[in-house]
Formats: structure tokens, sequence, C-alpha cells
């Protein structure tokens, strides 16, 4: 029996790099949806798709163009990130790819518009721009607390952003487009989640202890004072304005959601959500009983299927619901769906109803699980974060993204009103994949800062192994 | 394309869905970085030479928690010891019903780095019932339970402080 080796020391260590682990995970996030471009075109056509070969190097070429620029410029990011995306962004594109090959939404499409267009090879471009901005992240922004030095600019940014879609035409109902000549639409509250998240980090950072301290105790909660109501109201207001005039609950929603989250972050004070969720009722109760277009969707949402008795509105709702009840637990197979009822927006706001009819409850699972992962890895470089901004930015990107998935798939799934906003990497929508890749390539950047190895601290003279000398 | 394939394609992509997921949180676990268990037997061979101070800075505050490996232990018996103090603080000791030695001398189970320790200052060893046993082997400074200082063997309850110069070690279970 060995004595001496059962003696054990513990050392506290930093982490490793973890890029191999993260090009093992990129493989296996590739390999997927390619299977799954193969499935598809086995189910439709009896044969392997034609575009099967291009469409996988593709992928691959994204991945590792994604991959290397995370090897050179942010070695010790977290490994998880862009697999994930990277995983989520091929599964969109072998869905967009899915609703393409459709009949039914092919004629729809001729029927309104006289013409169809595939929107895959749109998607793919700017899935190929997302990850060009994810790499010009990591490449040009070398420290994210340079980011800190435009909270105000990047408040004027942002609402710009908000403020923009109101002067141009609605968009079905919602305006939340921005339609530049020439070039396309643009939907600026992708980007505006982003820039908002930079201002409320460097503003937060400043005055969070004037909010979090001046307060008085009142029923087991601190109440701020009244002056210190001032930021909240007015983000509340902003909030209210942009339902009124885009009528669009999700960037509303996804707006003052953001604040009161990283509010609370900031202050640490329950008191804060009991307001933010008491404000966002009283504003959300209030708009609905006269914004028309926002009552139209709340009745949608309270009573999906009375569209087939009154035959007045849209049966996207109806239809989706469906979609998902007959996916049951295992789904009816890739390509074998018929989620194409839906109609219009079936490959952007609706995509994942497609998820859970083709996939059933088992892959809606499973995506929902990647999305939680994805926001688990951002708090999680929150809380390595050694800078307050760092910190709060973390939480506030993955914020935003955690509740434009909650309000996506709550309005698809009927647990809230539906609202225009697309599922992030999966939803055909050159917007939303752009900005983030973008919200990816920042986390990616504070991980790496949070996770690089301490330098080695200089050698102290005291600590100097030199024989001490006993003079008495 | 036959019904059969397309189930099994269907069934075989939820598998492989999942099993990317399950390898995430894998990754995950493994990811949780802060403490790393080394055997201290391969350290001392590569950084024995290093001060002490240096070594307490390595050292972690978080203490693992070392799995039990004797069977035969009785319940509420200690299954490890722990340097809770000292420029060793930190370091664990399974008990397996060996004798432990302390001391300055390089072949002690505890190498204490210790000016005011003996080269063979103390043992602990278990008597016939696995009751733990601490016996000072005539140390130039003295063991210490507590405040009083041991003159014969003598059983050493759970979580008791025994003291050698600078160090204090426990059993813990």
């Amino acid at each position: 029996m060995s004595v001496i080796s059962n003696t054990t020391t513990i050392t506290s260590v930093g982490a490793p790099s973890r890029r191999n682990t993260e090009l093992a995970l990129l493989v296996f996030a590739v390999v997927i949806p390619v299977f799954a471009y193969a499935n598809v075109g086995l189910a439709i056509n009896g044969k392997l798709p034609s575009g099967m070969l291009s469409y996988g190097l593709g992928l691959t070429a994204l991945a590792t163009v994604a991959h290397l620029a995370v090897r050179k410029f942010a070695p010790y990011a977290d490994p998880l990130l862009l697999p994930l995306a990277t995983l989520l962004n091929g599964m969109g594109l072998v869905f967009i790819w899915r609703l393409d090959q459709s009949q039914r939404l092919i004629q729809l499409a001729k029927y309104e518009y006289g013409s169809f267009s595939p929107s895959t090879p749109k998607q793919l471009l700017f899935s190929a721009l997302g990850v060009a901005l994810f790499v010009g992240v990591l490449i040009l922004l070398k420290d994210h607390r340079i980011l800190q030095r435009y909270t105000y600019i990047s408040m004027v940014a942002a609402l710009v952003l908000l403020i923009l879609p109101v002067f141009f035409p609605p968009v079905f109902g919602a305006r939340i487009w921005v339609r530049i000549p020439g070039v396309g639409s643009l939907q600026p509250g992708e980007f505006a989640k982003i820039i908002l998240s930079v201002f409320f980090a460097g503003y937060l950072m400043v005055k969070r202890d004037a909010l979090a301290l001046a307060s008085r105790r009142f029923m087991g909660l601190y109440l701020p004072r009244g002056r210190d109501l001032g930021p909240i109201l007015v983000i509340w207001g902003l909030s209210i304005l942009i339902l009124v005039f885009e009528t669009d609950l999700g960037t509303s929603l996804l707006f003052f959601g953001l604040f009161v989250i990283m509010l609370y972050v900031a202050t640490e004070r329950t008191s804060w959500i009991v307001f933010g969720l008491l404000m966002s009722a009283v504003g959300a109760v209030g708009v609905t009983t006269f914004e028309s277009q926002v009552q139209g969707r709340v009745n949608a949402w309270l009573d999906p299927f009375a569209v087939f008795t009154t035959g007045k509105g849209s049966d996207q709702v109806a239809q989706a619901l469906m979609s998902f009840g007959s996916g049951g637990i295992f789904g009816t197979g890739l390509g074998q769906g018929h989620s194409d009822l839906i109609g219009f927006a079936a490959n952007s706001d609706f995509i994942l109803a497609t998820v859970g009819e083709e996939l059933g409850l088992a892959g809606l699972m499973a995506f929902l699980l990647i999305y939680g992962l994805i926001v688990e890895r951002g708090v999680r470089t929150a809380l390595a974060a050694r800078d307050p901004f760092g910190k709060l930015l973390a939480i506030g990107l993955s914020g935003a993204f955690a509740l434009q998935i909650f309000v996506v798939a709550g309005g698809v799934m009927g647990l809230i009103p539906l609202t225009g906003m697309t599922m992030p990497f999966v939803a055909a929508g050159g917007s939303s994949v752009i900005a983030n890749w973008a919200l990816i390539g920042i986390l990616l950047r504070i991980s790496d800062t949070a996770r690089r190895p301490a330098p080695a601290p200089a050698p102290s003279p005291d600590a100097e192994p030199t024989q001490v000398v006993r003079v008495q | 394309m036959s019904e059969l394939t397309l189930t099994v394609m269907r069934l075989g992509f939820l598998a492989v869905l999942w099993l990317f997921v399950i390898v995430a949180v894998q990754v995950i676990r493994s990811d949780l970085f802060g403490t790393r268990v080394t055997q201290r037997a391969s350290r001392r061979a590569e950084t024995g030479t290093r001060p002490p101070q240096q070594r307490q800075q390595a050292q972690a505050t978080q203490r693992q928690q070392q799995p039990p490996q004797n069977n035969r232990a009785r319940r509420g018996a200690p299954t490890k010891l722990v340097v809770a103090e000292g420029s060793l603080a930190g370091t664990t000791v399974a008990l397996q019903g060996q004798t432990i030695t302390l001391g300055r001398a390089h072949d002690s189970t505890i190498v204490l780095d210790d000016d005011y320790a003996s080269s063979r200052h103390a043992r602990i060893y278990p008597d016939r019932d696995g009751q733990w046993i601490v016996e000072d082997l005539g140390s130039t400074n003295g063991t210490y339970m507590d405040r009083n200082r041991l003159t014969t063997p003598t059983p050493i309850p759970l979580g008791a402080p025994i003291r050698i110069g600078k160090t204090v070690i426990e059993l813990r279970k």
C-alpha cells in the first residue's frame, strides 16, 4: 500500500484556452445541419439535394473563418458560444431552405408579389456578412472597455435607431422597418439592442450607487427616492411611445425589459423588478385599450381559433399552434410537416413552428436548450468579468438575447401576444443574423478578457528566499 | 425514399441533436475552472525549492472533498487529515489506515516547512479499534491539542486542532 502518494495539494488554476474543444464542437455543429439538409432532400424529393456540397462547404467556410479569427484574436474566449451560434445558424438555413421547397408558399408568393425568390441564398449571404462583422468586432474591438467611452453617443444612436422606423410606412401593421432604396430594408431594433446595452452598462456603472443606496425600506422592499425614479420613468415613457407609434410590442418589451434587468443587476434591489413589472403591466393595458393594431394582436392571442368562425384577422397563430400539436413528441420528420400552412412569415417570425412540427417537442426543447446555453455562457462571462462595465455589458447582451427568445417563442406558442421579432440566428432576416453575430462577437471579446490568465505578479523583494539573520 | 429510412433518420437526427447538447453541457462542466488537485509527491519533485510564500499563494481557499476510500471506515470516522493553517494550508491527506508522520525530515508523510518543528515531530496512527491517535515523538517545541501540550499518545476527536509550530492540522470527515 502506498503511503506517500495520497498527499494532495489544491492549487488555483486559470482557465485553459479550450480552443481545441471549440474546434471539435464546431465540427459537430457543421455536421448536424448538413445531415439535416440531406434529410430534408431525401424526404421531399427522394434524393440528396443538389446544393448539398456547396451548402456544406459554405457553412464549413464560415465556421473555419470564425474559428481562426477567435484563435488569433481572442484565444481565451468561451469555447461554447461559437459552436452554438454556428449550429443555430446552420439549422436556420436548413429550415429556410425547407420552406423554400414548399409549393404552397411558392404559389402564395406568386399570387401576392407576382414572383417567388428563394430566401436561402439571401440568408447564406447575410450569414456571411454576419460572420464578417463577428470577425470585424474581434479584430477592431481590442478591449470592450473602449465602448465605455461611447456611452452617450450610443444613447443618441440607439434613440435614432428606435425612432427612425416611425418615419417609414408600416409593413404589415408594424413600423419596425427602415427601407433604404436600392439596398433593401433594415430592422434597426436588432442593432439597437446591442447599442442600448452599451449605453445602459455605461450609464448604470456610474449611477448605480445613487440608485442602490439612497432608498427607504418599506414593507420589505427598498423604495427608491422619488428623484431616482427619473431614469426608469424616462425609459418607460419611451417604450410606451414606441408601442404607440410603432405598434410593436416586441421592441417596446425588449427595450424596457433590458433596462429593468440591468438596473436589477447593477443595484441588487428587487424593488426595481417589482416597479418594472407594475409599470409595464400598466403601460401594456393602457395602450391596448386604445390602439387598434395592438388590440388585434391581443385578441388573436386570447382566442387564436376565433378566426375560423369570424373570418377576421389572420390565422397564423392558430396554424402555428396546430403545427406544434401535429408535431407531437418526436415530430413528423424534417421536410414532412405542413407548417407552410402558416403562409406569410412562416420562415421568419414563425420558424419555431416548423421546428416544433418537424422535430417535435424533443427537437424544440433541444433548440431552446441551445439558446439557453448561449444565455448561460453570457451570464457566466459576466460573472467572470473583472470590470463592472464588462459585467453589465455581458449581462445586458445576454439579457437582450434571452428576452428576444422569450418574446418570440412566447408569441408563437401563444403564451404572450405575438410580436414582430425574429428568432435569433434561425429565422430568415438579414438584420437579425448580422446583429446577433456582432452580439456573439462582443460577448467573446468580454469573455476573452475575463478568462485570460492574469500576468505573473512582479517578484516582490519581501518574497525573495533570503537567509534571515537573527541579530538578537 | 422508404418510410423506414425516414423514421430512422428522424430519430437519428434527434439523437444527434441531443448528443450535441449533452456534449456542450459536459464542456461547461469541465470548464468550471478555479482549483486543481495535484499529487503532492510529484509536485514537490518539480517545485520543491520554491519558497513557501509562493506556494501559499498558489494554494486555493477552497478545500476539495476527498472521496472516502476506506470502505471499512465506521460512520463518523474521519476520512482525511487537513492542514488548516501554516504554509501547507489546504493540503489534505486521505486516511487509509496508514501511519502519518509529521516533521521536517524529508521522508515524513507531511514535510513541515516550519521553523518550530523538529525533524521527526509527531505521528498519527490508528489503533486497533480504528481510533486515530496522535503521539509526540519527543519534539523540541511540543505538539499541542487545543491548548494542552501532549505528553502521551492521545485519541484525536473529529475537528480538534493539533498545533505543531505554526501549522494546525485537523481530522475531518
